[in-house]
């Protein structure tokens, strides 16, 4: 666990010493801006109409918190794989592999570690937006429960794309290489129920199940499934998982 | 103590390291001697567990670096050819990380102090590593080895890319800590075996060639013994007395300044001629200015074993093209 966390801090200051972090948490803080503001003035108009004609109801977490949440779903994919694009690659490319393979750790503390480091970075540009958060509740009253359950599908959602872009990272020494190679695979996990229509009902309803975005939806709502819990956490395992068999493979193939 | 035993590693078709055993006993240097492509990389890769060999055993302070890994590492330390520093940390900061990695758990600041001033970096704690010299990037690669006081320090290469006043340096620390550490040191350069090591391993092409002390290789290859005269006299007369001798294989006249004739006069194995020469020289009524045995350098050794090597067996090894080239792309894997 020392030896885990040892390596979570290093990834983590890692971001830091380097622009990388600064510029992911900006330009992660002015697209979740927009995609805020936007919902925000809808919901601003909506409730100016609603104030002529009472009785059409108004909910803040359904107009507008729930909307902001899926679409940062959006920006995870397109900045992702700019996280872990570097965690294991760049360790290939510089050498420094040697020293954390030479060292007594075992492949899994090395790998949970790189894990926490990036889901620590994630973490941090989720803590942004609070500040969003915050002003819905000085000017409103959002329920709070859809909101917390919103936070808890994003962090879920969030450890999928980065145990997966850390297994790509880990498969080259190429950092354009990983970061291609795992947008790619986030955008067709995303998109792969797409399909839908054209294949037979069964194929539909495993290719839903399987896109990482449709079990965000009860989360959004404020719901809590365990169904979507424990698909998250696989999914997180099995990343996790076969990052440790490729380090592994390439440790004997040297 | 460190102890291989008939390690071999395969890269698909390339044999990078082939049968491959020596020991080193604790507070030994041994120095690992070979042309570039020549296993010597691989060899420490396995012994210091980044990589699993095909066949063989190693054993570093009597853990198995397969089965026991993690006590193994704890007890080496490593420093890779290129040293592996993270460029955006500061040495302090790479230093501190290091040690928790590998298991310092009391004091580690002392430590880091420690070691600091022990590989003469202290000066430069707070630079981030990125903006060190190759001469202090190598250095802090030392004290990230030194740092858990390992009693087995691997060393690949530990004074390339250094300036002479660094090497002489780091070959005085490298002696220092022999006293409490294993130390097994990879190298190409010969002068370097005969000034730090108290073995020595050559390596060619994957094989152990030779496995001695300096002095004792220098003995073994003196298989044939030369002798250094110079004499003064007619230079012919010289060489024809000293050939006509029992035990003399061969008169070379190496040089010849007014009536002064250096010769190279070689002797049959097991056979001392000093005294036959210089009485020789002395009843034809010359003049004997100079009679010493020739040591042959350890990189004459070198050239021969690896050259004899070769020789024999012309067809069983890989052609050295291929065998380099593999072993570059592994270093750069």
């Amino acid at each position: 666990m020392r030896n885990t966390m040892a390596i979570a801090q290093r990834e983590l200051n890692a971001y830091f010493t380097s622009p990388i972090g600064y510029v992911l948490i900006g330009f992660f803080a002015l697209l979740f801006g927009w995609f805020f503001y936007v919902p925000l003035a809808f919901f601003e108009q909506q409730s100016m109409q609603a104030a002529m004609n009472p009785g059409q109801a108004m909910n803040i977490n359904q107009m507008l918190v729930g909307p902001a949440f899926m679409n940062t779903t959006v920006i995870m994919l397109l900045v992702f794989p700019l996280i872990t694009m570097r965690t294991y690659s760049e360790e290939k490319r510089s050498g420094t592999i040697e020293l954390l393979l030479t060292s007594p750790l075992t492949d899994l503390e090395i790998i949970l570690g790189k894990f926490l480091g990036a889901m620590a970075l994630y973490a941090s540009m989720l803590a942004i937006t609070f500040i969003h958060m915050g002003i819905l509740f000085y000017f409103g009253n959002p329920e709070w429960k859809p909101i917390a359950t919103g936070y808890l599908g994003l962090l879920l959602m969030g450890g999928c794309f980065l145990s997966l872009g850390l297994f790509i990272s880990s498969l080259t020494k190429n950092q354009i290489v990983a970061a291609m190679a795992t947008f790619a695979v986030f955008l067709m996990l995303w998109v792969i129920n797409w399909i839908g229509t054209f294949v037979g009902p069964t194929t539909q309803a495993v290719l839903a199940h399987l896109s990482i975005t449709e079990h965000f939806d009860d989360f959004a709502k404020g719901i809590i499934d365990t169904k979507h819990v424990i698909y998250y956490l696989s999914f997180m395992a099995f990343g996790l998982f076969l990052t440790m068999k490729s380090v592994d493979s390439e440790r004997w193939r040297g | 103590m460190i102890e291989v035993q008939h390690l071999s590693k395969h890269y698909g078709p390339v044999t990078a390291v082939d049968d491959v055993s020596f020991r080193a006993e604790s507070g030994e240097i041994l120095g690992f001697l070979g042309p570039n492509g020549a296993g010597k990389t691989t060899t420490m890769r396995i012994i210091t567990g980044y990589m699993p060999a095909t066949e063989g055993t190693a054993t570093v302070a009597g853990y198995d670096v397969f089965d026991q890994p993690i006590e193994a590492k704890r007890r080496t330390g490593y420093l890779p050819e290129t040293p592996p520093l993270y460029p955006d940390m500061t040495v302090r900061e790479y230093l501190t990380f290091v040690a928790k990695i590998k298991g310092v758990r009391k004091d580690i600041k002392g430590r880091v102090d420690e070691v600091m001033k022990r590989t003469w970096v202290a000066d430069m704690a707070d630079r981030h590593c990125s903006r060190l010299s190759k001469g202090y990037k190598q250095r802090v690669g030392l004290a990230q080895a030194l740092i858990h006081k390992p009693e087995v320090l691997v060393l690949d290469e530990p004074t390339a890319g250094l300036d002479p006043k660094q090497i002489i340096e780091s070959r005085q620390l490298i002696r220092e800590l022999a006293g409490n550490h294993t130390i097994v040191l990879s190298t190409h350069i010969l002068p370097e075996v005969s000034q730090t090591c108290q073995k020595v391993v050559i390596i060619s092409k994957g094989k152990v060639v030779a496995i001695d002390t300096p002095d004792a290789l220098t003995e073994r290859l003196r298989g044939t013994i030369t002798m250094f005269v110079q004499a003064q006299g007619p230079v012919e007369d010289v060489q024809r007395a000293l050939q006509s001798l029992a035990g003399v294989v061969r008169v070379n006249l190496v040089e010849t300044r007014d009536s002064v004739g250096n010769f190279e006069v070689d002797s049959e194995k097991g056979a001392d001629v000093r005294r036959e020469l210089a009485g020789a020289v002395v009843r034809g009524g010359w003049g004997l200015l100079e009679l010493r045995p020739m040591r042959m350098s350890l990189e004459d050794i070198f050239l021969s074993l690896t050259t004899e090597e070769s020789a024999d067996d012309p067809g069983a090894t890989p052609p050295p093209a291929d065998a380099s080239a593999a072993e570059a792309e592994v270093a750069g894997a």
